[in-house]
């Protein structure tokens, strides 16, 4: 008892500590919220350098600058990183800067949890890239990982991709209970559930995704780690194993996966929108349901995936209908955002462009997995560069524009400094403009018969192939105007006042720019 | 000097603008859509395809014109005091009942489609396809045909040393023949990993699995060669297994079946011919080229880590008989799978040719194997 007597008296000091270990021993909220995303950054752009390389071979047709096998292990790993790396960190920072301010709470309620969660995960990356030096190279077999590809036929360096896959999905684990035991219990008085705003929501229901799934995957890998060391035959059609199988596992997580990097998404472009069109959010309650919907239905949904591998004709058509179903919510949710601008009072700073941006490619990438629901197409369309399309759509204009727009939307509460606001709209057109030369014309490649994870093509797909390198150099070189703006805000530029934006609304408005290193030690008042 | 920056920016995006529209001029806008294909399900599919698809146009058009239409007439400036409105129940009832409508109207004719595809009946010609790491296996089970179908697009080519013909990397040394007007069934399976049997112009692509046996099936009436490709991530070289299926008149068919087994009957001969220690290096290098070198390369050095080398091996230098049997049994566990579907000169060549080459006769015992060890080895043991 009287060591915690004692901590009282050291809590005295406020600030933050000094050096290094500041940043390793920290349980800060906001010191692990800003970690998280410049560990999200840095592997966004090793992510985003095997893109180069991918859309470098792909220029022209023939082979020019890697080999297949090297390609191959640039696809994974690209795939990979994006999502382990990329995408899915850059949502818990932000998770961490910003759910407990806006719900009142001085902090996440699990903060030496909230550490080992961060620090775990560049092991896990250093060992997913460390693969790339071993002999045989990296995993090779598509982030997919499709059994047995990646069992029997694959390279060594495998094991330690299952090892990095199981860190990866560990600290995944610890950042959504965190989460939820944060937004369960530490809400200021008043904040009833269906008054939570809609970020805190949309990773509630995120975070309740990630718990359900990722033993799911750390299965799956573990199946594999046996198949591979231990003699069983869990994907060995030989064995009397079964290949499809691991595919079935893999997209039971792999489904509610993509709604995991999508549905934060939802949550901060709802908040930006609301703030510019300065009008209060339309259908608040009905996004809520529509975000409950689109989780529940991703578990039911997930051999839309696998329409080719021979499914019976009923699995074919349950999946066909309920994954069309998906569409309903989704649509919701859309025509809400539009609604809130409709008639409202709308200016155009960053954040709100690439709001607007993301709501109108999203909704391209939506439309596009509507056709891919259609079996009979999807025939046609699978595993080609329509379905590459299709999820880049939603991916980075989707979930990496909406980051994008969080950074720019609250950097001025997390810095206390306002970005440049010219050099942020032309970061905005420069990555918008890429992000379509680079995915549009993919569509086109894709119907006309190209196939996916292809170092190599007929000479038909040339002209659309070499258009969509251009726009993903543009678009990759665009980032490092990304990376100046964020350096130049933290370092100074025009002070910004604790209400940052007119029209924004929430409790983390409230108080002082930058934030305090603590906030909300005494609950704020919500009515 | 920011600006500068900017300025030159602007320059150089003129440069990157002008580099843009060469291929874009130049594209082949009519390769922008899906392929109609030669089928009645190919044509119902892409029926399907161009219904979902200005469905999609429509909705998009709807959503994206209120949206601009706000976001030009309520800027701050021309609507500076906003509405209060932010609930409609009539609205959002209607936004969720009409979609729902909507995608009734696209799922029913998707699944009378789908169960059309979904016929399962035996069909006038069995063709069993087999995917191999990285080519196709044909078996046609009526008529006792098999061979296989490999890329025959030149090295030189797909590394920039020649100029690329017309079919580049869409042309094999051996096409898939199927007779007009009959229902073929495809009985598709693999070998090894998993691949993907996909030919645009019958909307046929179906998974190739180890242990499982996936059908389809399609009626073409109009004779023509017909491209596909390999649709699922299969190792090094998934770019480049391509598939190639001829339609030809009934009696062309009969002619080919014929000259196949005309074929297969020369081939047989073979095993029982003498033959010379240079033939059969020169024949082994041959299957060498077509089934070995994408592992073992070239120069026998295989992939460190990956692929064993097979200049200097042991087994290639000393152990004869350990060579046949893992040409026969394929090694557990490794990619190295049973090569025992060749023929038995075949093996034979290529045993012998890797017991030759890149100096392992002088370094080994150099034996030389004949077509009739591998006749003994297939014998049953007593």
């Amino acid at each position: 008892m009287s060591a915690v007597i004692e901590n009282h008296h050291d809590d005295h000091h406020h600030g933050p500590a000094k050096g290094l270990t500041r940043w390793l021993y920290t349980t800060n909220h906001k010191d692990i919220g800003t970690l998280y995303l410049w560990f999200s950054f840095a592997m966004f752009l090793v992510g985003g350098a095997m893109a180069m390389i991918i859309r470098a071979e792909l220029f022209q047709p023939g082979m020019q600058i890697v080999e297949p096998e090297f390609y191959n292990q640039m696809i994974t790993l690209h795939g990979l990183i994006m999502i382990f790396g990329g995408v899915m960190p850059a949502f818990v920072g932000l998770a961490n800067w910003l759910i407990p301010m806006q719900i009142g709470a001085p902090d996440m309620a699990l903060p030496r949890m909230n550490n080992l969660s961060f620090w775990i995960l560049p092991f896990a990356f250093f060992i997913l890239l460390s693969s790339l030096f071993m002999e045989g190279g990296a995993p090779n077999f598509g982030w997919t990982f499709y059994a047995p590809l990646s069992t029997e036929y694959a390279p060594p360096s495998t094991t330690f991709f299952i090892f990095s896959v199981h860190i990866m999905g560990a600290s995944s684990i610890m950042g959504s209970i965190n989460v939820v035991v944060t937004i369960m219990n530490m809400r200021a008085p008043g904040i009833s559930l269906m008054k939570m705003p809609l970020f805190v929501w949309s990773w509630l229901i995120t975070a309740y995704l990630l718990i359900a799934v990722m033993p799911v995957l750390a299965g799956a890998v573990t199946m594999m780690l046996m198949d591979i060391h231990f003699g069983t035959s869990f994907f060995n059609a030989a064995g009397g194993g079964d290949p499809v199988l691991f595919q079935h596992i893999f997209w039971f997580f792999g489904h509610p996966e993509v709604y995991i990097m999508i549905l934060p998404a939802f949550g901060i472009v709802s908040h930006i929108i609301e703030t510019f069109s300065r009008k209060k959010l339309f259908g608040h309650s009905s996004m809520v349901w529509a975000m409950l919907s689109i989780a529940i239905l991703s578990f039911v949904v997930w051999a839309h995936h696998m329409f080719t591998v021979g499914l019976p004709l009923a699995a074919e058509i349950f999946f066909m209908w309920a994954t069309m179903l998906i569409a309903v919510p989704t649509g919701v949710k859309v025509f809400n955002w539009v609604a809130t601008m409709f008639r409202g009072s709308i200016s155009f700073e960053t954040p709100m462009l690439f709001a607007v941006a993301f709501v109108v490619l999203f909704t391209i990438g939506g439309l596009s997995g509507l056709m891919l629901a259609i079996v009979p197409a999807d025939f046609q369309y699978h595993d080609t560069y329509f379905v590459v399309a299709h999820f880049h759509y939603v991916l980075v204009p989707g979930a990496i524009f909406s980051i994008m727009a969080a950074v720019y939307y609250w950097i001025p509460k997390w810095t206390g400094n306002m970005y440049d606001e010219r050099l942020g709209r032309l970061h905005f057109w420069l990555s918008f403009i890429g992000v379509n030369v680079t995915f549009f014309p993919q569509h086109f490649i894709g119907l006309a018969g190209m196939p996916r994870r292809y170092p190599d093509y007929a000479l038909q797909f040339a002209d659309w192939n070499m258009v969509s390198s251009v726009g993903a150099f543009l678009f990759g070189f665009s980032q490092l105007l990304f990376l100046f703006i964020v350096l130049k805000t933290v370092m100074g530029g025009k002070k910004a006042t604790g209400q940052v934006w007119e029209g924004a609304k929430g409790l983390e408005w409230s108080v002082a720019s930058p934030a305090p290193y603590h906030t909300f030690s005494t609950p704020p008042k919500v009515d | 000097m920011f600006f500068r920056f900017l300025r030159n920016l602007t320059k150089s995006s003129t440069l990157l603008l002008a580099f843009l529209l060469v291929p874009v001029i130049n594209a082949d806008w009519f390769a922008l859509n899906m392929t109609r294909g030669i089928t009645d399900i190919s044509n119902e599919v892409f029926e399907l395809h161009m219904l979902i698809f200005w469905i999609c146009v429509a909705i998009g058009a709807l959503v994206f014109s209120v949206m601009f239409y706000s976001m030009w007439a309520h800027t701050k400036k021309k609507n500076p005091v906003p509405a209060k409105f932010h609930e409609n129940h009539k609205l959002e009832i209607a936004w969720t009942i009409i979609p729902f409508l909507i995608l009734i109207a696209m799922a029913v004719p998707a699944s009378k489609t789908l169960v059309k595809i979904y016929d399962d009946e035996a069909g006038d010609i069995n063709i069993q396809v087999t995917g191999y790491q990285w080519k196709w296996q044909y078996k046609y089970l009526e008529d006792d045909v098999s061979f296989f179908s490999n890329l025959s697009t030149d090295l030189d080519e797909i590394y920039n040393l020649v100029p690329k013909g017309e079919n580049y990397l869409q042309e094999v040394d051996e096409m898939v023949v199927i007779p007009a007007g009959k229902k073929v069934r495809f009985l598709i399976t693999a070998n090894d990993v998993i691949h993907s049997w996909w030919v645009p112009a019958f909307a046929i692509k179906q998974d190739a699995i180890p242990g499982f046996v996936n059908t389809a099936w399609t009626v073409v009436d109009t004779p023509g060669i017909y491209r596909g490709k390999c649709t699922e991530l299969c190792g090094k070289n998934h770019g480049f297994m391509p598939i190639v299926v001829k339609v030809v008149e009934q009696e062309e068919y009969d002619l080919w079946v014929d000259n196949k087994r005309q074929e297969a009957i020369k081939l047989a001969e073979l095993t029982t011919k003498d033959w010379s220690t240079e033939e059969l290096v020169q024949r082994g290098q041959e299957v060498y080229e077509v089934n070995c070198v994408s592992c073992h390369m070239t120069d026998g050095q295989g992939i460190s880590g990956i692929f064993p080398a097979l200049a200097g091996s042991e087994i290639a230098l000393y152990d004869k008989d350990r060579h046949i049997e893992i040409l026969m049994e394929g090694v557990q566990g490794a990619a190295m799978n049973s090569f025992d579907y060749l023929s038995e000169v075949e093996l034979a060549a290529v045993i012998t040719y890797s017991r030759q080459a890149w100096g392992n006769a002088e370094k080994g015992d150099g034996e030389v194997v004949v077509p009739k060890d591998i006749v003994e080895y297939k014998e049953p043991k007593i």
